[in-house]
């Protein structure tokens, strides 16, 4: 029988190792998987690379993990939000490395990982400094940039409900990178408001197919 | 005596511009101003880089969803026929064409169409860039909206941007607190200016060399 829900947001973040690339999905406040960013925090794993749009915001999320000096990278579009304070004291003592990546190339990058692409032109960067130093091949008269898959070890996504395979539906703009995430890690882990039991999920509105889940933990909407 | 025009009335002359039935995204900044003064008469749909077509207005007090933002991450609310999708697909809209036209504001322009509008200064502020390079490479049609100058008079339309580039050669038209100038293979080519405002005046507030359509308009100042 398959069953992917976990009884407990600490199993749900199990045997995350040191080093690892983390996923996490999220714009703003809108789809953070904040239960299990702060289970992450609890667990342990450190030097991590943190691939999401934004740097975190205030005390809680991804902006406690930067505070714990747990994340060694930071890969995300927009790192610099109205109280994105750790991360910004961080990056200029140092601390923390930042790539920039522009929001669309972020996703389709975790995309193509997700889909097994070696990559893709894209002409999103070109002639910017975000192009330095990567390949730029003319296509169609115009210049594009050779971008690199980014796969995760690991990926925390939040959605609103799943049945016991790991299939997803989401609540309004909070999907945002979740579908894309969940295709592109080793590892998905999604927090969830509601089980519901297998059929009950329609399956024309279905989002994310099971087969890209790994782990589901319930979380009450807060 | 040069008398700019105020911000709304730059959105104004802007949504003159956006034909019925289009599919639109608004940057962040000024041009948010113009979906509050496009009029009844045309349908227009609002696109979201967080994965939203059919954005509605801000929702009323006590009424916000905190999953249901704009890429400015303000609560905003969805119309009827309004969708919602991932964050790969919003990008899909963006970068492959099917968005008509992109509203961006703009540090600075170049007479060849060059648009820096993410980046002033690398060496203090961590750099972020969000969603604006695919905005810039990607829509049909791109608009900026901008003051004619920056706040302490220095101009903002230039033979070549001196920031670093958002996308090159990308800019279709430019509309100011002082004129509407179309990008061209000759450079900007002034087809609206604000009222009592001199070809010499304009001149004197722009680097690139203006040229002059044959029948400039007089812009309406409200």
């Amino acid at each position: 029988m398959i069953d992917k829900r976990v009884a407990s947001l600490a199993d749900a973040v199990a045997g995350i190792s040191d080093g690892a690339t983390v996923l996490v999905g999220g714009f703003g406040d809108s789809g953070v998987p904040v239960e299990l960013v702060h289970a992450l925090l609890d667990q342990g794993a450190r030097d991590l690379t943190v691939v999401t749009n934004n740097a975190g915001a205030g005390e809680g999320d991804v902006a406690a993990l930067i505070r714990e000096r747990r994340v060694r990278t930071i890969v995300c579009s927009y790192p610099r939000s109205m109280g994105s304070i750790w991360f910004e004291e961080l990056w200029r003592a140092g601390e923390i490395g930042l790539e920039l990546v522009p929001q669309g190339t972020l996703s389709e990058r975790m995309r193509a990982a997700g889909a097994g692409l070696g990559g893709f032109f894209t002409p999103t960067g070109a002639d910017t400094l975000l192009a330095e130093g990567k390949e730029v091949r003319t296509i169609g008269g115009r210049p594009h940039v050779f971008e690199h898959p980014l796969p995760g070890d690991v990926a925390l996504v939040k959605a609103h409900r799943a049945d016991r395979w790991g299939n997803l539906v989401y609540r309004k703009a909070a999907r945002n990178y979740g579908p894309t995430m969940a295709t592109a890690a080793t590892l998905t882990v999604v927090q969830v408001e509601e089980f519901v039991e297998l059929g009950d999920l329609d399956p024309e509105a279905v989002v994310t197919p099971g087969i890209f889940v790994d782990r589901v933990v319930q979380v009450a909407a807060s | 005596m040069i008398d700019p025009l105020s911000d709304v009335a730059v959105a104004r002359r802007v949504a003159r511009d956006i034909p019925d039935g289009a599919y639109v995204n608004l940057g962040i900044g000024m041009p948010i101003l113009v979906g509050d003064v496009v009029g009844p008469d045309k349908e227009i749909v609002y696109h979201s880089e967080n994965g939203i077509l059919g954005m509605g207005p801000a929702p009323a007090p006590g009424e916000e969803d905190r999953e249901l933002i704009n890429a400015g991450k303000q609560p905003v609310t969805l119309l009827p026929g309004g969708s919602y999708f991932h964050h790969t697909d919003a990008f899909v809209m963006m970068r492959g064409g099917h968005i008509d036209i992109s509203v961006l504001g703009a540090f600075q322009v170049s007479e060849g169409g060059d648009l820096a509008n993410w980046i002033t200064d690398v060496a203090t502020m961590p750099p972020a860039v969000g969603g604006a390079m695919d905005l810039a490479v990607g829509a049909r049609r791109v608009l900026v909206m901008t003051t004619h100058t920056t706040r302490d008079g220095r101009p903002k339309l230039l033979p070549r941007c001196t920031y670093p580039l958002t996308a090159a050669g990308v800019v279709d038209r430019v509309y100011t607190d002082l004129a509407v100038l179309d990008v061209g293979p000759v450079g900007f080519v002034v087809r609206e200016m604000a009222p009592g405002l001199t070809r010499t005046e304009l001149q004197s507030v722009t680097a690139a060399r203006l040229t002059f359509a044959d029948d400039v308009v007089e812009l309406d100042p409200h």
